[in-house]
């Protein structure tokens, strides 16, 4: 059961993934992108990482493809035009991509994949939230300085652009 | 498998069955007769001018950003709340503190004039 519900995620991963470099149109390129993250979540889920797949979907699902979607809609005669997704290098990329797909799966043969003998705690969530409180306080302290200065960059880079240009 | 993530998984999956299976029959019993009025993009009752594909205002941009840097302070917030009955005082503190650090940010934005509309 749980190998068929990776191989359906993982379908869906890659063909969504697939979509996404082959649409005509940007923004639908951007929603597959979302059906990509989502399936990525969901193999999480089967890894019994719940809080990360909590995080993909917040954060990739619901902000970074937002954002993107958003850039596509904010871009003058991006968002309606339809693309054309190879150019005259689609030979040489693709055989460069067949090499690296190859090297990928030779690595991923090769590995010895460790196990850790650990058991599970019970409540993952609550576990990590125990750890961000006691153990990893002054990282997590430290995020919000890291978040301060991104928000305060975002800003400064977004006023500019507003009043460098004209509209 | 958690029992859980599988009530989930049928739900999702009965999500997109429904969807699939509405649309398509009401594809297949509805009567086909377009005409050009029938076609055009609804306007709520105006008439409409120009397609819907336009180019929207750039000041959303900003906000899209702001939105981001506190969806990643959410993702901090989830675990604390879920072990907050077992953390106490110490816990709601450093949290107090994470949250005033990015209220900072928020009074910058404001101060800035980035939250403030222009048209």
């Amino acid at each position: 059961m749980n190998l068929l519900v990776f191989y359906i995620l993982a379908i869906l991963a890659a063909g969504s993934a697939i979509m996404v470099v082959t649409m005509k149109n940007i923004f639908h390129s951007a929603l597959f992108l979302v059906l990509t993250f989502f399936s990525v979540a969901g193999i999480y889920v089967l890894l019994n990482a719940e809080f990360l797949a909590a995080v993909q979907v917040l954060i990739y699902v619901g902000a970074i493809t937002i954002l993107m979607i958003f850039a596509i809609m904010l871009t003058h005669q991006l968002f309606s035009r339809s693309l054309r997704q190879v150019n005259e290098q689609v030979i040489p990329a693709s055989l460069i991509t067949f090499i690296f797909f190859v090297l990928s799966v030779v690595a991923l043969a090769k590995t010895a994949w460790p196990v850790s003998g650990g058991q599970l705690p019970e409540d993952r969530i609550f576990e990590i939230g125990k750890l961000l409180m006691s153990e990893y306080v002054i990282p997590f302290e430290v995020v919000s300085v890291v978040l301060l200065v991104a928000l305060v960059g975002a800003i400064i880079i977004g006023r500019r652009e507003k009043s460098g240009d004209t509209k | 498998m958690d029992y859980g993530y599988g009530l989930i998984g049928i739900f999702i999956l009965f999500g997109i069955v429904f969807v699939i299976f509405t649309i398509f029959f009401a594809g297949l019993l509805r009567p086909q007769r377009p005409n050009k009025t029938k076609l055009e993009n609804y306007e709520c009752g105006e008439a409409p001018m120009g397609g819907a594909w336009i180019q929207y205002n750039v000041g959303f941009y900003i906000y899209a950003l702001i939105f981001v840097i506190f969806d990643v302070e959410v993702v901090f917030l989830f675990p604390w709340a879920v072990a907050f009955k077992q953390l106490g005082l110490f816990a709601l503190i450093e949290m107090l503190i994470f949250i005033a650090i990015l209220i900072a940010g928020l009074a910058y934005a404001w101060k800035k004039g980035a939250l403030t509309w222009e048209s």
